[in-house]
């Protein structure tokens, strides 16, 4: 887990893993071609995300081929999905507040603009409590 | 890399989280309300004790401090029913009404992962405030442990509920 994030923070390596994501399982070749790097840089990216434990690599034919690892980033999204629904519920919360004291403030504005008459006052009063 | 990272979004509300970086969390919410009062209601007592804890997380706000000027201090303590509660104290470092807030956090419980540093910035929009707020944990490994320990209390959850289902299966077996 410690080690997923630095392999990801570095821009090419993060486009690998775009890649193998959107595309499955590439060679060196392949994934050096599309992302126009050279071979010696792709390698090395792939050593460090290998040892990040968020890609594999399998012997296919004659050559090697690279395939994302799903376990580490599938962690990390559901722990950032549970992380988001914490906030999620925090913020309907808050947004039921801010209606209140927005709804609250411009009845107060009105009032005392002496926009609304005795009748108004009174419901706008009664519907507060 | 910013806003390449993971991130998720909410299909109704739009809550969004991103890792923006290996010790930074960013959260985006668009409310509609003026800046001022979205401000309000994120730094005053009475109004935080009205959200911060909704009954769906199962946790309460015990009491709720802040004295909320440049170098003020804060304490929220919040807990479950019955548990010993939990505290996140802090200072603040700048306060702008209705623009922006930033704030250190210390989790009481765990003083040795240290301080982290929140930055709110109220953006007003059509119809509203957009809320981005960014979570500045203080290294790398404190942010990957919050991580790691939310995916084994997730772990524990998922076995305890496979455990709950134990008995009807054998029953069926």
């Amino acid at each position: 887990m410690v080690e997923t994030f630095a392999a990801l923070a570095e821009p090419n390596r993060f486009r690998i893993v775009e890649l193998l994501l959107r595309s499955g399982a590439r060679s060196v070749n392949e994934i050096g071609e599309r992302l126009e790097l050279n071979q010696p840089q792709v390698s090395k990216h792939l050593r460090v995300l290998k040892e990040a434990g968020l890609v594999d690599v399998e012997a296919r034919a004659r050559q090697r081929v690279y395939e994302l690892r799903g376990k580490q980033l599938r962690q990390l999204h559901d722990w950032l999905e549970r992380y988001r629904k914490v906030w999620d519920a925090r913020f309907d919360a808050l947004d039921e507040l801010l209606e209140e004291l927005e709804h609250g403030e411009r009845k107060r504005d009105k009032l005392t603009h002496g926009k609304l008459t005795h009748d108004q006052k009174e419901k706008s009063h009664d519907r507060k409590k | 890399m910013t806003g390449r990272n993971d991130s998720v979004h909410g299909p109704k509300t739009g809550t969004e989280v991103e890792r923006a970086s290996e010790r930074e969390l960013i959260l985006r919410r668009t409310f509609r309300a003026r800046p001022r009062t979205v401000f309000d209601a994120m730094t005053k007592p009475e109004l935080l004790k009205r959200w911060w804890a909704p009954r769906s997380l199962g946790v309460v706000l015990i009491s709720c401090e802040a004295d909320v000027r440049v170098g003020g201090s804060y304490r929220w303590v919040f807990g479950r029913p019955g548990e010993t509660p939990m505290a996140f104290s802090g200072v603040y470092k700048e306060v702008v009404p209705g623009a922006r807030l930033v704030y250190t956090q210390i989790f009481e419980p765990m003083p040795a992962t240290g301080e982290g540093l929140i930055t709110a910035v109220f953006e007003e929009v059509e119809g509203g405030t957009r809320l981005t707020q960014s979570e500045l944990y203080p290294s790398k490994e404190v942010l990957d442990g919050a991580i790691a320990s939310g995916m084994e209390r997730g772990m524990r959850e998922t076995l305890e509920q496979l455990e709950a289902l134990l008995p009807d299966l054998e029953k069926a077996a």
